[in-house]
C-alpha cells in the first residue's frame, strides 16, 4: 500500500522533472511564439477570405454556400497544422525518452530506483501526452474561436473534431515512446515524423482513389488508418466539421484539404484505445528486457 | 549484502562475464581491478539491475538483483554518466530523493553535498560544473537514502588528488556505519589503502582474490651495510632481528634494514600476466 503510494510519488517525480526541463529549456517558450505565428496568419487568411466572400455573394450565387466552403477548408487547413504542430510537440517531449537518455548515461541513474521501468516508461508518455494533447485542444478552440469571429462560421461539431485531434497527438505520443525504446534520438525523430508523414499520404491516397472510384486505392487507405489510427481520427474530425453539409456544398466539402474527410466506422475509438495501449505495452515489454 | 553465484553475462558473441562468483559481507569494502573490458562495470550492472546475466545469480540484501526491494537497497555511480545540465544540483538531488523514497529533505541534501565537497555548488547548474564536480555529484547522488549496499564504478576516475582523499575518508564513514561497498578501480594505491578484500577479473574470470595483505607476497630482506647492500631471498620479518645480529656479531656496521614484499601493483601485474588490454 505505502509502497503504491511512493510509487505514484515517484511516477509524478518523473513527470514533473521532464516538464521542468522543457521549460527551462524553452521548448514551450518557442512552441508558443510559433503557435502565436500561425494563429496570427490564420486569423488573418480567414478575415481576407471572408470579405472576398462577403463582396461576391452580393452578387450572388445561391447554389453553393461559398461561407461553409470557405469556413470548412480554412478550418480544415487549421486543423492540419494543430495536427502537426501537436506532432512536433510531442515528438520533442518524448525524444530520447530511453535508448537516446542511455546513450548519452541520463537514463541509468534513474532506472536504478526502485520505481520500475515500466511505470517509469508509461510516466513519460502520460506527461508529454497531456502536455501534447492539452496543446492541440488549446490550439483547435483558438482557431475555431478565430474561424467563428471573423468569419462567422462555425463547423457542424465543434468539441468532437477537437478531442479526435487530441486524441491523435497521444497515439504519436505513443508511438515515439515506443520508438525511443529501440532507436536512438535522433533516429527517433526521423522514423515518428515519416510515419506521420505515411498517415498523411495513406489519407491523400484514400481520397484520390474515392475520387478515382479505385477499390486498391481505398482498400490501402484503410488498412493504412488501422495500422496509423491517428490518421483515420484526423480524417474523422475533418468529417465532423461538415458532417450535416448536404448538397453540391456538401459533396465539394468533403474532398477537404489535407488528407481529406472520411467517415469513420463506430469502432474507431475503441480501436484507438486498444492500439495505443497495445503500442504502450509492447515498449514497456521491451524495455524491460532491455540491457542498458 | 551482495551474492553473486557463476555469473555470466553475454553480448551477441562476446562473453562479457565466464562464471563470476563473488560476496561483498555487511559492512565490507571489496575492490574490483582488473584491466580494460575484463568485465568489472557489467559485474555492477548486473548488481543493480540494469543489465540481466546470461546465467547465474545475484542478490542484493537477499532480493533478486533488479527486482524493486534490490534496487531501493542501493546506491549506484555509474562509470558513464550524465546528469541533465539544465538542473542544478539541489534539483539532481532532491529528484532523487523523490525516487529513492527518501524522507531526509533539504538537510540530507545539504549533508551529502558538504560531504563530497559541493556544498557552495548546491545551486551552480551542471552544465556549469567541472567533470570532478559532476562526479562528486554522482557520489552525492549514491548516497541518497542511506544504500545498503554502495557501488561505486570508477569514482575518482575524474577526481583531483584531494577529492580522492575526500572520496577515500567518505568510505571509511561509510564503512563504520556497516554499508557495504563494491569498488572498481583502475587505482590500485586507492584500492589498497580501502579495501578489505581485492578481486582480480581478467577476462570474465575472477584470478586472484584476497585481502591486500595476503596479495602482498614475502620478497626478501635488504640490508644496508657498511660494506655495502646484502639480500636475503626468502627471508620474512620475523628473520630481521637474527640477520641484524649476525651482521653486527661479524662486526659489520648496519644502516638500514628493508623488508621486502611486492605491492599489490606487483601481484595484479602478475595475475594479469603484463597482457595490453
Ligand atoms: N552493451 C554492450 N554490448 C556489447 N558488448 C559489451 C557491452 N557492454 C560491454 N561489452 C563488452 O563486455 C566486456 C566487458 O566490458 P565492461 O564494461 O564490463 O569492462 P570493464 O572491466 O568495466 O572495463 P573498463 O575498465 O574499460 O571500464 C568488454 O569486452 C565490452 O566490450
Ligand atoms: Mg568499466
Amino acid at each position: 500500500m505505502s509502497g503504491r503510494i511512493e510509487s505514484i510519488a515517484a511516477a509524478r517525480a518523473v513527470v514533473g522533472f521532464a516538464l521542468a526541463e522543457s521549460v527551462r529549456r524553452r521548448v514551450f517558450a518557442i512552441v508558443v511564439a510559433l503557435t502565436l505565428v500561425f494563429l496570427a496568419l490564420y486569423g488573418l487568411g480567414v478575415n481576407f477570405a471572408f470579405d472576398e466572400i462577403e463582396r461576391r455573394t452580393l452578387i450572388g450565387s445561391e447554389l453553393i454556400d461559398e461561407r461553409a466552403l470557405a469556413g470548412s477548408t480554412l478550418f480544415g487547413l487549421a486543423m492540419f497544422a494543430t495536427l502537426f504542430l501537436g506532432a512536433v510537440l510531442a515528438v520533442f517531449l518524448t525524444i530520447g525518452v530511453v535508448r537516446g537518455d542511455a546513450e548519452s548515461g541520463l537514463l541509468q541513474p534513474l532506472v536504478v530506483r526502485p520505481l520500475g521501468r515500466g511505470a517509469m516508461l508509461v510516466a513519460r508518455w502520460a506527461g508529454a501526452a497531456l502536455a501534447a494533447g492539452a496543446y492541440a485542444l488549446v490550439v483547435y478552440a483558438l482557431s475555431l474561436a478565430l474561424t467563428s469571429a471573423l468569419g462567422d462560421w462555425s463547423p457542424d461539431h465543434v468539441v468532437l473534431p477537437g478531442l479526435a485531434l487530441a486524441f491523435a497527438v497521444v497515439i504519436i505520443a505513443a508511438i515515439s515512446v515506443l520508438a525511443s525504446v529501440f532507436m536512438a534520438s535522433t533516429a527517433q525523430g526521423i522514423a515518428v515524423f515519416m510515419i506521420f508523414g505515411a498517415g498523411l499520404v495513406a489519407g491523400l491516397l484514400g481520397q484520390i482513389g474515392d475520387a478515382l472510384d479505385s477499390r486498391t486505392l481505398e482498400r490501402l487507405a484503410d488498412v493504412a488508418s488501422y495500422v496509423l489510427p491517428f490518421e483515420a481520427l484526423y480524417q474523422h474530425g475533418l468529417f465532423l466539421l461538415t458532417s450535416e453539409q448536404l448538397g453540391l456544398t456538401g459533396a465539394l466539402v468533403q474532398l477537404g484539404p489535407f488528407g481529406g474527410a472520411s467517415e469513420a466506422g463506430s469502432g474507431l475509438l475503441a480501436f484507438a484505445l486498444a492500439y495505443t495501449a497495445a503500442v504502450i505495452g509492447l515498449g514497456v515489454a521491451a524495455f524491460a528486457r532491455a540491457d542498458l | 549484502m551482495f551474492v553473486g553465484d557463476g555469473l555470466r553475462k553475454r553480448y551477441g558473441r562476446s562473453e562479457a562475464l565466464r562464471g563470476v562468483s563473488l560476496e561483498v559481507a555487511d559492512g565490507e569494502i571489496v575492490g574490483l581491478l582488473g584491466p580494460n573490458g575484463a568485465g568489472k562495470s557489467t559485474l555492477a550492472k548486473i548488481a543493480c539491475g540494469l543489465v540481466r546475466p546470461s546465467a547465474g545469480a545475484a542478490r542484493v540484501a537477499g532480493h533478486r538483483a533488479g527486482s524493486p526491494p534490490a534496487r531501493a537497497a542501493i546506491g549506484y555511480l555509474a562509470e558513464l554518466f550524465r546528469f541533465p545540465g539544465w538542473a542544478s544540483a539541489e534539483e539532481v538531488m532532491s529528484l532523487h530523493q523523490r525516487l529513492g523514497g527518501s524522507t531526509g529533505g533539504a538537510a540530507e541534501r545539504a549533508e551529502l553535498l558538504d560531504l563530497v565537497g559541493l556544498a557552495d555548488a548546491a545551486r551552480t547548474r551542471v552544465a556549469a560544473m567541472s567533470k570532478g564536480m559532476q562526479q562528486r555529484l554522482g557520489i552525492a547522488q549514491a548516497l541518497i537514502g542511506s544504500p545498503r549496499l554502495l557501488l561505486l564504478d570508477e569514482p575518482t576516475s575524474a577526481l583531483d588528488p584531494a577529492g580522492r582523499r575526500v572520496v577515500r575518508r567518505l568510505l571509511g564513514e561509510v564503512r563504520s556505519r556497516g554499508v557495504s561497498v563494491l569498488l572498481s578501480s583502475h587505482l590500485l594505491g586507492e584500492v589498497e589503502l580501502v579495501c578489505d578484500r581485492v578481486a582480480i577479473l581478467v577476462d570474465g574470470e575472477i584470478v586472484e582474490r584476497g585481502s591486500p595483505a595476503e596479495l602482498h607476497t614475502p620478497r626478501g630482506i635488504e640490508v644496508e651495510t657498511g660494506s655495502g647492500r646484502r639480500t636475503y631471498d626468502g627471508a620474512v620479518r620475523e628473520d630481521a632481528p637474527r640477520i641484524v645480529a649476525e651482521l653486527v656479531a661479524a662486526g659489520e656496521s648496519v644502516y638500514e634494514v628493508r623488508v621486502l614484499a611486492s605491492t599489490l601493483e606487483d601481484a595484479y601485474l602478475e595475475a594479469v600476466g603484463e597482457r595490453p588490454s
